[in-house]
């Protein structure tokens, strides 16, 4: 058994016993600069299928985000961090219901609305 | 033993019930932790807006008018190099080792005057040009989006130089080492919302 783990849970962040040395951000360092380059370069290119360029950028943020919360926020499912991933699985959660909830819902909107145009070509 | 009972007794061998409280370290923690989920859940709902108004343009200038990626990137490296700086600053808060701190932790400082004084003249120019938050829907939400996470980065810099005060005035007591790692995950949490930024207002737009 791991004798590094809290019986209490770990905070967030930086750990009291250095079980993340500088490495883990070099690492995510490593990592960060080719997706974050790979994004511009993903957004510009002409190399790439054109309607799937937005699928290549959602993938290539999240993956960033994912090495950012694993390399420089330590943020791991080991057994000590349990309230911390279960609370940033809510807020991702939530996040997601409130971006994806309003695109849908205007879209929606938006697709069974009169235009402006002819709604003011009624009224007259 | 079976896994459950092993995984509530993980450590120290003791049930979970009779290990006492949590050290202040981690309930402070995981307090800003929460915190910082609930900031990260105000900037879902502004790109929201963003993502929805973004074609409102009003006859206005579009987003792929406007932005200049080259500018973009560099003010996502300053960023991206100030968490790392961060995060060697942090790892000098542990060590309770002053000279690295002041090192990294003013590298971070410049690296995010840097990102803000990028961004503010991003907004200067596009207001000198008529493209202000008054113009469209579209310009609003870019403004009050991007102006949000600008707002919290000059939030954290003046965070910052506290936190350098209060080391220097009363050494690395826990109370201060507890305040510069919650601003270690404010800084990190703010990079993480600059990469939805720069992928939906950016990159989106071309």
């Amino acid at each position: 058994m791991d004798s590094h783990i809290q019986p209490q849970g770990a905070a967030p962040g930086v750990d009291p016993r250095e079980r993340h040395g500088a490495r883990s951000y070099l690492i995510g360092l490593l990592y960060a600069v080719p997706l974050t380059v790979a994004s511009f370069w993903a957004a510009k290119t002409s190399l790439v299928y054109p309607p799937a360029v937005p699928v290549l950028l959602a993938a290539l943020a999240i993956a960033q985000m994912g090495v950012h919360v694993a390399f420089f926020l330590h943020i791991s499912s080991a057994p000590d961090q349990t309230n911390n991933l279960l609370a940033l699985a809510f807020g991702v959660f939530v996040t997601a219901l409130i971006v994806f909830g309003s695109m849908m819902i205007m879209s929606h909107l938006n697709h069974n609305m009169m235009s402006m145009d002819e709604l003011i070509k009624i009224q007259r | 033993m079976s896994a459950a009972e092993q995984a509530l007794s993980t450590g120290s061998g003791m049930p979970l019930a009779l290990r006492g409280p949590a050290p202040v370290r981690v309930v402070a923690g995981f307090g800003f932790w929460l915190f910082l989920l609930s900031d990260i859940i105000l900037f879902a709902a502004l790109f929201a807006t963003y993502s929805v108004l973004s074609g409102s343009t009003a006859g206005g200038p579009t987003a792929a008018e406007l932005f200049d990626q080259k500018h973009v990137f560099l003010e996502t490296m300053c960023l991206l190099a100030s968490s790392v700086t961060c995060g060697f600053g942090s790892l000098a808060v542990q060590r309770a080792d002053a000279r690295p701190l002041y090192f990294w932790m003013g590298a971070t400082f410049a690296l995010g005057a840097c990102f803000l004084r990028m961004e503010s003249q991003e907004f200067a120019a596009m207001v000198a040009a008529g493209a202000g938050p008054s113009h469209s829907a579209f310009l609003s939400a870019f403004f009050t989006l991007v102006g949000t996470h600008g707002l919290h980065v000059s939030l954290g810099l003046a965070w910052l130089l506290i936190m350098l005060l209060q080391v220097k005035t009363l050494g690395f007591q826990p109370m201060v080492s507890r305040r510069f790692f919650s601003f270690g995950l404010f800084w990190h949490a703010l990079d993480i919302v600059w990469i939805g930024v720069f992928t939906i207002v950016y990159l989106g737009a071309t």
